[in-house]
């Protein structure tokens, strides 16, 4: 294959997702929906929900991140005041101009206050439709909190038999564990060759990629991946002197594309972040194997990510912040979480004095959802990246 | 419009406030002096408290929301916060957190300007409230201090399931009460937690009878503004003790009289005179402008006859009361109960009930700028309770303990404009 050929290959994934990030009123999903009678849809919050399960079910799970620039507010701002943060509001435009009655039931997962009360908006305005609040458990202790989750999910599973008329088996949830379990690897691969060589995969591509996964079904986003896996190390793009990011904050409402692009034109890679988080949530694959349910249990108790909606227990995130950092040899660390944001705003104190103690360098800034203007942010990021350049401890070390 | 409604001669405290006042002071001495007199601290929430098993364990309880409200009403909350911005604390996040961290960055000088001691315990009772967990992970940082973590689910689908229960008591009984042993030093006792759920029941049965005193006409008490006063034994480090029970009783005892002499509310300028209006109110009140806040209403003649916020602490008035003869089953009763672990239906059921049973002529939201847990879904709660009950709705804003948020004359300007919508719908020209 050319060059050339593999170029036109890879911007035809990209704008195969970049059409599937702007499909708010999910005509995907209603077309796959069409292509077979009983199919079913189940919407779901940020941040994690076990989507083996659900898809075990043989039923789509898409993941909702708002309307993002794309959905004009105007019904939803009458259903929020002004501090509160802007993907809810989004959500509610999107389901009350019917662009969500392609789904058959919404979950929305424990990440924080805003979203634990969309829940019950949700039963409120659709009383006929299908909506659960997924408590994750805070206590990971197998016999508690794991006992509990268990019989969460079985519940969901029940749910998932109300809506198909069938209950997955354990053949089925184990196929969808092997199916996720290889998207997850697809998944680590494309951040790690991001975090290896960060010219030839540029966030903005890296990022369409992932959000692709919220809507379509896992074996095509894992074709996706891998065609965009092979191509991508045969790009021949320059080596720019960017300085190397890690990105925290964007788990739930996310950044607009316009943001994504000037993170990057303002000379930063972004090595790792934190956006569509569910398809990073569990740090290794479930494996397939004997009572599946309690696999996809047991991995979210051991194998999930240190995270703002996650109680930290025994392990400090502070000291974990810092280890990812290393990993990725990030120069320093941007905080870029949406404005009024919990979850992302009260982890920012702790972290930020654990930078200022290992004499990391950060910045920070907020955005919503459909922030326009983004000269400001990057003459933020200009000044933090030249700043790195010229005066870190390498950068002076360098010039002696 | 302004027409005081109020007879200022005579303005007496009653007995119980005076109970009141002595009973935090010896409070804030004990927590004062706690470590020089070999107790160990806990810090924890209101929500969920679990006060009985902490002085099960002779541990002194600490509530860091309670110095944060009452730093408010001192008017020193707004340096508080400015101290904890300075270190990285965004603008749009809880005012309680901010006030608290900035007190600690300050000294910790309490509400009486002594010290409060260190936490040997953070006792995350993480009921209703995201924020919680952030709070005592950031304390955590602070103090170096060890956690346990209460994980409360929520009443996502409007009940308690038996799984629900069981996670739990499992965590009572497995993880929590095993580090109140070891910070205490003491063996958990059983008897002794029975006999302080017992008290427990016996003052929630008065509080009760407080509360829904404000069914009569006039209502004898002002279930929101003074409602803060008569939830505060209860809500913080005296449940499970006789001196409650005491308060409680009194307090009772008062009311009763008050109503068999068909007497309103007492406001701080004395005796109202005159009810004019019978609202019920959702959300937390402003603490940095409380007074003036309260008397926007009552110099309208408006008594507040049930509210939300006064069932952070504990929903009595649908029924729980502490149950001894099962204590870890119904501690975790009590946390699952609390209002903002209820979703947001079962809110707009509770305050469809109170406008019904209360008789009240509206209902009005206080939305927090900076409380996600109450004002997320505020608005759909007030068209949709507009829409079962046909009674007007009202909505203002400010904050808690952020005086930057409290706009005095907007929210008077809000208030008298609901009101008069409330005179115009009782006219009939409002449909």
């Amino acid at each position: 294959m050319s060059l050339q050929d593999s170029t036109g290959q890879l911007e035809e994934i990209i704008g195969y997702c970049e059409s599937l990030y702007e499909d708010v009123d999910l005509q995907c999903v209603q077309r796959w929906k069409a292509a077979q009678p009983g199919r079913r849809a189940l919407g779901f919050m940020p941040v994690y929900v076990a989507r083996e399960l659900i898809y075990a079910g043989g039923v789509l799970p898409v993941g909702l991140m708002g309307g993002g620039d794309q959905v004009e507010i105007i019904k939803g701002d009458a259903y929020y005041q002004s501090y509160i943060c802007h993907i809810p509001r989004s959500t509610i435009e999107m389901a009350l101009s019917q662009r969500l009655d392609c789904l058959d039931g919404l979950l929305c997962p424990s990440v924080c206050d805003v979203i634990r009360n969309f829940s019950g908006m949700w039963k409120l305005l659709f009383p006929d439709r299908l909506c659960r609040y997924v408590d994750l458990p805070q206590n990971f202790n197998p016999s508690i909190g794991g006992a509990y989750y268990r019989r969460e999910m079985d519940l969901l599973m029940a749910d998932l038999e109300a809506l198909t008329g069938r209950r997955p088996t354990d053949e089925g949830v184990n196929r969808s564990i092997e199916l996720y379990d290889r998207n997850r690897t697809l998944v680590e691969q494309l951040y790690r060759l991001r975090s290896d060589q960060p010219w030839l995969v540029p966030t903005i591509e890296s990022y369409l990629l992932l959000r692709a996964g919220n809507v379509v079904p896992v074996e095509e986003h894992n074709q996706l991946l891998e065609g965009y896996l092979e191509l991508a190390p045969r790009r021949t793009f320059r080596v720019m002197d960017n300085i190397r990011v890690l990105l925290v904050g964007s788990f739930c409402e996310q950044p607009p594309l316009g943001l994504i692009r000037t993170l990057e034109k303002a000379g930063c890679y972004i090595v790792d972040d934190d956006f569509v988080l569910v398809s990073r949530w569990l740090t290794r694959g479930i494996g397939a194997g004997a009572d599946p349910v309690q696999r996809v249990c047991n991995a979210y108790l051991n194998a999930s990510t240190f995270h703002s909606s996650k109680y930290e227990g025994n392990q400090p995130k502070r000291d974990l912040l810092l280890q990812r950092v290393a990993q990725v040899k990030a120069d320093g660390v941007v905080f870029c979480a949406p404005s009024f944001c919990d979850p992302a705003l009260l982890d920012q104190p702790i972290y930020m004095s654990t930078l200022d103690n290992g004499g990391i360098a950060y910045t920070a800034f907020k955005y919503a959802e459909n922030t326009g203007q983004f000269q400001n942010i990057r003459e933020q990021l200009g000044t933090f990246s030249d700043s790195i350049k010229l005066w870190s401890v390498q950068a002076a070390k360098e010039m002696h | 419009m302004s027409n005081p409604a109020t007879h200022t001669h005579n303005v007496k405290k009653d007995d119980s406030m005076l109970r009141q006042k002595n009973m935090l002071s010896e409070y804030y001495r004990r927590v004062s002096f706690a470590h020089e007199e070999g107790k160990k601290v806990v810090y924890s929430f209101v929500p969920g408290n679990l006060t009985e098993l902490f002085l099960t364990f002779d541990l002194v309880p600490v509530y860091p929301e309670i110095n944060a409200l009452q730093n408010g009403m001192r008017k020193v909350s707004a340096r508080y916060i400015q101290t904890a911005e300075k270190i990285g604390h965004s603008e749009d996040v809880c005012t309680y957190v901010k006030c608290d961290i900035g007190m600690l960055l300050e000294g910790n000088k309490g509400p009486t300007g002594e010290r409060i001691p260190e936490p040997d315990l953070l006792f995350l009772s993480y009921t209703g409230c995201f924020t919680f967990l952030k709070w005592f992970e950031n304390l955590a940082c602070h103090y170096g201090a060890p956690v346990a973590l209460l994980h409360t689910p929520y009443q996502g689908d409007g009940t308690i399931t038996q799984n629900m229960r069981d996670y739990m008591v499992r965590q009572l009984r497995d993880e929590i009460i095993p580090q109140l042993e070891s910070i205490s030093g003491k063996k958990f006792d059983e008897e002794r937690l029975r006999s302080m759920l017992r008290l427990s029941a016996q003052a929630e049965e008065d509080l009760v009878a407080v509360l829904q005193s404000a069914r009569l006409r006039p209502s004898p008490i002002d279930a929101y503004f003074g409602g803060v006063y008569y939830i505060g034994p209860i809500f913080t480090a005296f449940r499970g003790t006789q001196e409650c029970v005491d308060y409680y009783a009194e307090l009772r005892r008062e009311i009763e009289e008050r109503a068999a002499h068909g007497l309103g509310p007492v406001t701080p300028d004395g005796e109202m005179a005159e009810e004019r209006y019978r609202l019920v109110v959702e959300g937390p009140p402003n603490w940095t402008s409380f007074r003036d806040f309260w008397k926007m209403f009552y110099d309208e003649g408006a008594v507040i006859v049930a509210s939300t916020y006064t069932k952070v602490g504990g929903v009595y008035d649908t029924g729980f009361r502490h149950n001894p003869d099962d204590p870890l089953g119904t501690l975790a009763d009590y946390c699952m109960g609390c209002y903002t672990n209820l979703n947001l239906p079962s809110r707009v059921n509770l305050l469809q009930r109170y406008i019904d049973e209360y008789q009240a002529d509206g209902f009005l939201v206080n939305s927090i700028k900076s409380c996600n847990s109450f004002a997320a879904g505020e608005l759909l709660m007030l068209r949709e309770l507009e829409k079962r009950t046909g009674k007007p709705g009202g909505f203002i804003e400010s904050d808690l303990v952020d005086p930057r948020y409290f706009s005095a004359a907007n929210i008077k300007t809000r208030l008298e404009s609901y009101l008069q919508m409330i005179e115009q719908k009782r006219k009939g020209k409002v449909h």
